[in-house]
């Protein structure tokens, strides 16, 4: 597949490196030291010049293009940039990222408005990416497979938990779970039932909702099994729509939002919530509202370093989690080590998201691990495909190794992957899989 | 001296073009008039007066242009000169009788009582022996056309109050703020009148069904008409001199629901008929104020079957015993207190031989009034809920003093200047009242006539919120003719600042409104 890309900023060209090794890529950016640096990183095409502009995609050949994703940081030049692209090449499939929402409404509204085919709405996506963390107490990510029978969370495992220490076999108490895979400073290995967990793995899990959740009360026995009790600071956009998420599944949140006037508007959008106008680090006012008894504090003010110091006063003063938005990528993991829970980056969460959309349209569903080490996916088998009649048993001996069963739906239902599980037409199985091997692995279903 | 800041030539001009129109609904009693053989002068007299004095007072401005201010100005004079040239047919008619309308005083008390939808009475004895056909279908026709507002009417049909009548609207239309329901405010005041009259036939057309069905003896085609000519503009007036009382409970159970809807927004209506969908269980006014009337109902109903109260046993020979009867309970205290909180003012029995405290319910019930956009006086539901919702917030920003939180109604968050307008006016309401019932305590002293201070809170809250009827003296079979003729022009002008809620009518009173 020929892949265009427009903007080679920290989204662009981690989806250029992500695809690069997979498909032809050409990725153009208006910055010329951005676009000489990406040549020699990463094996693709890089052109200087303006992405909207049809001579620039011209001398990309977006006549040939199979898909193009516009990925810069101004969502109007995205948007233009795919309708341009149309005008050409009206089977490009096109790829627009936004952060303002008003765009994805528009969008969702009348599918394939302004020629794009799909359009990752960064702010919302950030927001949704929360809610799901805030929604399974301890997981630093969940992903739902199969129509949502199948679920996939990554958990950290803190030093108190009681998990630490056993092997899989003794911690693995439940039917319908699988141990994926283990996250140990930051490497992928695929775990047997001798291996052992030790503290600040990550693990993740492929099973049942139910078993997920069970899972994840095990891990971190004293957390609430339901977090209701959620403060976000800050009315940011992404702030604006974890609390609308939060409230369609009916908690009540409170936000914190320091300017008089957008405080009274966030107020009137948000019936749900409790809005107070105050600044978040007078820690009078957090101890009056007794941030102590939150369970969940959710930064979401527009500067990382004021998310980070929102976030260490609220857990200082006795609130159980904290997830904060870092919009630099680079302090992620900064931002955990120091006692932030989790820590959201909406560029790489819409990296994700375009990188899994471009896998989906070959695999039905994908969740990335661990900065694309490992990726999850959903397979329907194919009636052609040499593992049917098999048992897992033996089609493991045959698939590239670094590949484990996670789960399997039949005709609806949730089977259970053992050795001896025969495998059917129009399964659909869940893999954790090595990101080395995806494509192959994937051809063989 | 500053010059004058208001345009009052332009203002007083648009009142004389509403005013020479009043002769086209003088018609109807003219008709009635040669119909029964009676006297036609008092209309022919009304009409000839309407049209000279209309013609004269547009003459003071060809080309009236309407800012804000003259909206107030114009608004204000129209009811009172529509009230003064209303009293005519009273006093011509009643020229030569013993009618108690012949005194002006009275005469006009009887037509701004009309005109407001208040519903009080001056009339010695209400009947036919005194009074033609004609002149008591008159009365019925002012609520009628005071109900659902004369300036709406006006902007509906005249093309020359289009661009400033949606100040107009304002101005006179109950509740805070009106409602454009279509672009052109002329299309929006057509929609209101087409509801109003659309409910006023549907009601004579059952009224006068019962009667040929033969569940109502006495609701013939001129009661059948007259009826539902107060019914829709919650104004009161009956020509049978004991009200709902004369019906069968049959007539007493449909004109139930005429009440409520009377009472409901009509904007509602409009919208229930332009798409479907629930329109009336998702308006929060519509839910409370039907809540209000129900909790009021049950409670009252309570009282009537315990059979409470000494004067149960005194009354008329044609109610039946009340205690112990689930139905007559229920039907007398759902009339009642529909009747109160839509300030419609009619009675299906005398309820000042009622218990304590069902008639202190009904005081109560005053205050409440009608929702906004409707014919309704007093208050207004709409404000009591948005002080409720204010004053819970009140509460929860006592103990999170940082919270921001909106005042919500039916979705639609309230801008902080309507709060602050809506108490505003319930406070300025509030203390109309209180400083009235003393003026009225100490003027009905002064003259010897002695009333107990239920009977004067009574009379003042009903005047002011266009109710009608009172307790004691001045009950609903009794009539306010025993006040002296001061005491009297002052529920004139009651009524008159109830019915366009007071500040219209407050704010020419003041001086920045005419200079600066």
């Amino acid at each position: 597949m020929r892949v265009v890309i427009v903007g080679a900023g920290e989204v662009g060209s981690s989806i250029a490196a992500s695809l690069a090794g997979s498909h032809e890529v050409v990725v153009i950016d208006i910055d010329r030291e951005r676009v000489e640096s990406l040549q020699y990183e990463v094996d693709v095409l890089a052109i200087q010049g303006d992405g909207a502009s049809l001579g620039t995609l011209e001398d990309a050949n977006i006549r040939d293009a199979d898909m193009l994703i516009a990925s810069t940081d101004d969502d109007e030049t995205n948007i233009v940039t795919c309708g341009t692209a149309k005008t050409v090449n009206a089977d490009c499939f096109t790829i627009s990222r936004v952060k303002n929402t008003k765009f994805l409404e528009t969008w969702r509204h009348a599918e394939g408005a302004f020629g794009v085919d799909f359009m990752v709405g960064t702010n919302l996506l950030t927001a949704q990416t929360i809610v799901s963390v805030i929604g399974l107490p301890a997981a630093n990510d969940v992903e739902s497979f199969a129509g949502g029978r199948v679920q996939m969370a990554e958990f950290r495992i803190e030093p108190e938990s009681h998990i630490v220490g056993q092997t899989v076999q003794e911690a693995d108490r439940f039917d319908s779970l699988t141990f994926a895979g283990l996250v140990r400073d930051g490497d992928v290995i695929i775990p047997d039932g001798s291996s052992r967990i030790e503290a600040d793995d990550e693990v993740v899990v492929i099973g049942s909702r139910d078993s997920v959740r069970q899972f994840a009360t095990e891990v971190s026995p004293d957390d609430n099994n339901n977090a209701s009790n959620v403060l976000i600071v800050g009315g940011s956009d992404i702030g604006f729509h974890t609390a609308r998420l939060l409230e369609a599944r009916g908690l009540k949140p409170r936000m914190i939002e320091r300017d008089h006037d957008h405080a009274r508007a966030l107020a009137e959008d948000l019936p749900g919530t409790t809005v107070m106008e105050s600044d978040a680090t007078d820690r009078e006012f957090l101890e009056r509202e007794h941030v102590d008894e939150v369970d969940v504090v959710v930064a979401a003010l527009d500067n990382d370093e004021k998310n980070l110091l929102a976030c260490l006063l609220a857990k200082r003063l006795g609130a159980e989690r904290a997830v904060a938005i870092v919009d630099a990528g680079e302090y992620v993991d900064l931002f955990e080590a120091v006692g932030i829970d989790v820590a959201v980056n909406p560029r790489e969460a819409t990296a994700e998201e375009i990188t899994r959309f471009t896998r989906e349209r070959q695999a039905e569903n994908v969740a990335i691990i661990e900065h694309d080490q490992a990726e999850v996916i959903e397979i329907e088998v194919d009636s052609a495909s040499e593992l049917v009649g098999r048992p897992i048993r033996e089609a493991i001996t045959d698939l590239p190794d670094g590949v484990v069963f996670g789960a399997i739906t039949r005709n609806g239902d949730y089977v259970v992957p053992r050795g001896d599980t025969v495998l059917e037409t129009d399964d659909h199985v869940v893999l954790f899989v090595d990101a080395a091997v995806v494509e192959q692995a994937a051809g063989m279903f | 001296m500053s010059r004058l800041r208001v345009d009052w030539r332009s203002a007083t001009s648009l009142v004389g073009s509403v005013l020479k129109y009043l002769a086209v609904p003088l018609v109807l009693p003219l008709i009635v008039a040669i119909g029964y053989g009676e006297d036609v002068l008092p209309f022919v007299a009304t009409m000839v007066v309407t049209v000279l004095v209309g013609l004269a007072l547009e003459r003071l401005d060809d080309d009236p242009d309407l800012g804000a201010r003259e909206a107030f100005l114009m608004v204000s004079l129209t009811w009172l000169s529509v009230a003064v040239v209303g009293t005519i047919p009273y006093v011509l008619a009643g020229w030569g009788t013993q009618s108690t309308l012949v005194n002006p005083v009275n005469a006009l008390f009887e037509s701004m009582s009309g005109f407001t939808t208040t519903g009080a009475t001056v009339m010695g004895s209400i009947g036919f022996d005194r009074h033609s056909h004609a002149l008591l279908l008159w009365r019925q026709l002012t609520q009628w056309l005071g109900g659902m507002g004369i300036v709406v009417l006006a902007v509906a049909i005249l093309p020359e109050l289009s661009v400033g009548g949606a100040q107009l609207m304002d101005a006179e239309a109950p509740g805070p703020g009106i409602e454009k329901l279509s672009p052109r405010i002329a299309a929006t005041a057509r929609a209101l009148w087409l509801a109003y009259l659309g409910f006023t036939v549907l009601e004579f057309l059952l009224l006068y069904g019962l009667h040929h069905a033969g569940y109502a003896p006495n609701m013939h085609l001129y009661n059948a008409v007259a009826h539902p000519l107060t019914t829709l503009p919650t104004g009161g007036f009956s020509p049978e001199a004991r009200s709902i009382e004369a019906f069968s409970a049959a007539v007493q159970w449909v004109i139930i629901p005429f009440m409520v809807v009377a009472g409901t927004n009509f904007a509602l209506f409009w919208r229930a008929f332009q798409r479907d969908g629930p329109v009336f269980s998702k308006d929060g006014e519509f839910r409370f104020y039907a809540g209000t009337m129900a909790v009021l109902s049950a409670v009252v109903a309570g009282l009537l079957f315990a059979g409470l109260g000494p004067g149960l046993a005194s009354i008329a020979e044609n109610v039946l015993p009340i205690p112990g009867n689930v139905e007559r309970a229920a039907r007398h205290a759902t009339f009642q207190v529909v009747s109160i909180v839509t300030t419609t003012g009619y009675a299906s029995m005398d309820f000042n031989t009622w218990s304590q405290p069902a008639q202190y319910l009904l005081l109560f019930a005053m205050f409440v009034g009608g929702s906004a956009g409707s014919t309704g006086g007093a208050i207004k539901i709409v404000r009591w809920l948005v002080i409720i919702k204010s004053l819970k917030r009140e509460l929860f920003t006592t103990v999170h003093p940082e919270a921001v939180s909106p005042v919500r109604l039916g979705g639609r968050t309230l801008d902080e200047r309507a709060i602050r307008g809506i108490y505003g006016f319930t406070l300025l309401y509030l203390v109309i009242f209180f400083v009235s019932v003393g003026l009225l305590a100490i003027n009905t002293a002064r003259v010897g006539y002695s009333l107990d201070v239920l009977e004067l809170m009574s009379a003042i809250a009903a005047t002011l919120g266009n109710v009608g009827p009172g307790f004691g003296a001045i009950g609903p079979m009794n009539s306010y003719l025993d006040f002296s003729p001061s005491s009297k022009l002052f529920m004139v002008f009651l009524m008159w600042i109830g019915r366009l809620e007071i500040f219209p009518v407050l704010v020419l009173l003041t001086q920045a409104y005419w200079r600066s």
